[in-house]
């Protein structure tokens, strides 16, 4: 079957504006995603290193502040949500299936290791600038948060910034 | 009044609302196409702009619900979670972020979408943002300066920009609007497409774009459930036949001597007035934050009776007649000031050689009065539990 066709982006916007105002009225907080990497990482890292994070003071203080165990937080179960809540997209429109997508001139493996570069450095921006394009960007415009705002700004004027550098991964 | 967590809602039923909350968002984002990095990326090299509608468009919406909701006072707006400003960080990570972007194709948000449908790519931006944060956590030492400089707190940008929330959201939304136009005359440009939009689509635009404007018009004109209660005060004030229960300072200084534990002592007057000097176990609820959710509990108790000061008259019976209007709870109002009161008890002048009985028996008693309330007051501040109340009954004076 062929897969259906995106939603109008419009109107996407707003019902996940709705989603984001619903989720402040409720909790008083917004979206995000990020955080609930750093739950699962630091989670894997006391497993594995026990003794190595009762030393590292970062995890330490973390675990303080998260007294039901790092997976115990509002971002992992939002995340949880979101898994399930993409897949239930997927299905309805038929977009389910085992796939990678690519720019046109590279391979699958380039593609990957891409992957796991950009989500890297994704990954330890979010940390340093607290939150993703979702926690701190979109969430942050919701509620006029100034650093919210300049991380967004941030983002994509360096994405605009470094985009024609990266065109081979993209274009033809 | 909203937010419903914590005092509504439980914290553990936060975590059920985070599930639901979840669902709609990794919903919305999969149909809006946020699981195909092709369509993520078309955004820097102009050929698809969905990313920047959809994510305009839900800021848009949000704020201006947040606005809304703030104005007619269902969500209280001093409450939800400002994201702080740490400005070096913020900007040095949105770099890196970008960066992360436009290589790897995703953000954390949609790759988790992506890889919730089966896409691969979208499963290893995954795990690298997990070696991501991971090299974060590890070499945390070497961040942390820049991590913590510039600490601003939670500011708004509006505040940044001077102007007011509202303001502020009718320049985001005509950003927003114009940013929609530019756009589509870009990708219509990238993508060679000569086509128009249709007729209904264009009302359809239109009429969005318009409520979304009178939404905002409507907040700006609409007084806000703040000043309607301070047009309240205004006219109480004014009225003649007000009338408050006052009482004198020598019959409150009775009152914390013996019954501390069974009244609250409010200064309504500014965190530094307060500072310089406050009535003994006095609270300081400034009287334009006295409707803050925090002190809800204080105005709406039975179990103790309240005591509203200030400077002058006028701030005195302002706070006392807001907390009449926020609350249930049986309110007194000083008759002195702040300053008489401590003119009558700290800085007590002994009477002259030729002063009249009462005179004398009014300076006795407060000055075992303004030595009872020193007792106790380092009594209580030396112990976190509560001390037994003394028995003592002051004798003489009123």
């Amino acid at each position: 079957m062929k897969p259906n066709k995106y939603m109008n982006p419009y109107l996407a916007g707003f019902l996940l504006g709705l989603v984001l105002l619903g989720t402040i009225y409720v909790t008083g907080r917004g979206l995000g995603a990020s955080g609930a990497v750093k739950s699962v990482v630091l989670k894997a890292v006391v497993e594995v290193a026990p003794q190595h994070s009762a030393n590292t003071p970062f995890i330490k203080s973390y675990n303080e502040e998260h007294p039901g165990g790092p997976l115990k937080d509002w971002l992992v179960f939002e995340v949880i949500g979101v898994v399930i809540g993409a897949f239930f997209s997927g299905v309805i429109s038929n977009r389910v299936g085992i796939k990678l997508e690519r720019g046109p001139n590279i391979t699958n493996r380039t593609r990957i290791i891409a992957a796991i570069i950009g989500g890297s450095l994704f990954g330890l921006g979010s940390q340093l600038g607290r939150g993703c394009t979702s926690g701190a960007a979109l969430s942050g415009m919701a509620v006029m948060s100034f650093g919210g705002i300049i991380t967004m700004i941030a983002i994509f004027g360096s994405g605009y910034a470094f985009a024609y550098f990266f065109r081979k991964l993209w274009l033809k | 009044m909203a937010p419903l967590v914590p005092y509504i809602l439980s914290n553990e039923f936060n975590l059920i609302v985070a599930l639901i909350a979840g669902i709609g968002f990794g919903f919305v984002l999969e149909q809006a196409g946020f699981s195909s990095t092709k369509k993520l990326v078309g955004l820097f090299y102009g050929y698809d702009f969905t990313v920047l509608k959809v994510f305009f468009t839900a800021g848009v919406t949000a704020m201006i619900g947040v606005l809304l909701f703030g104005q007619i006072g269902i969500l209280d707006l001093s409450l939800i979670y400002i994201n702080p400003t740490f400005l070096w960080s913020a900007l040095a990570g949105g770099a890196i972020m970008g960066l992360g972007f436009i290589i790897g194709g995703f953000c954390p948000g949609t790759s988790v979408c992506a890889a919730s449908i089966g896409k691969l790519d979208g499963l290893a931006f995954v795990f690298g943002s997990g070696l991501g944060v991971l090299a974060f956590v590890e070499g945390y030492p070497l961040f942390e300066k820049n991590y913590l400089a510039e600490a601003w707190g939670p500011v708004l940008i509006n505040e940044k920009l001077g102007m007011s929330k509202v303001v502020f959201g009718f320049l985001l939304t005509t950003i927003a609007f114009i940013a929609f136009v530019l756009t589509r005359l870009i990708e219509k440009r990238v993508n060679n497409d000569q086509s128009k939009l249709p007729k209904n689509k264009v009302i359809m635009y239109s009429s969005a774009i318009g409520f979304a404007f009178l939404l905002l018009i409507l907040i700006a004109v609409l007084p806000n459930s703040g000043r309607r209660l301070e047009a309240r005060i205004d006219t109480a004030l004014i009225r003649k036949d007000l009338t408050s229960s006052e009482v004198p300072a020598d019959k409150l200084a009775t009152e914390i001597v013996n019954n501390y534990y069974r009244i609250n002592i409010i200064d309504v007057r500014s965190p530094d007035a307060f500072k310089a000097y406050h009535l003994p176990f006095a609270i300081n609820i400034p009287v334009e934050k006295m409707s803050d959710r925090q002190w809800s509990k204080i105005l709406n108790q039975k179990h103790k009776v309240n005591y509203f000061y200030a400077d002058n008259q006028k701030l005195a019976k302002r706070g006392y007649l807001k907390a009449g209007f926020l609350g249930k709870a049986e309110n007194y109002i000083l008759i002195e000031s702040s300053s008489d009161f401590k003119k009558l008890f700290s800085e007590l002048t002994p009477p002259g050689s030729n002063a009249s009985k009462k005179e004398l028996n009014t300076y006795n008693f407060r000055l075992k009065a303004a030595t009872d309330m020193k007792t106790l007051v380092d009594a209580l501040k030396n112990s976190t539990e509560p001390v037994i109340a003394k028995t003592t009954k002051i004798k003489g004076g009123c």
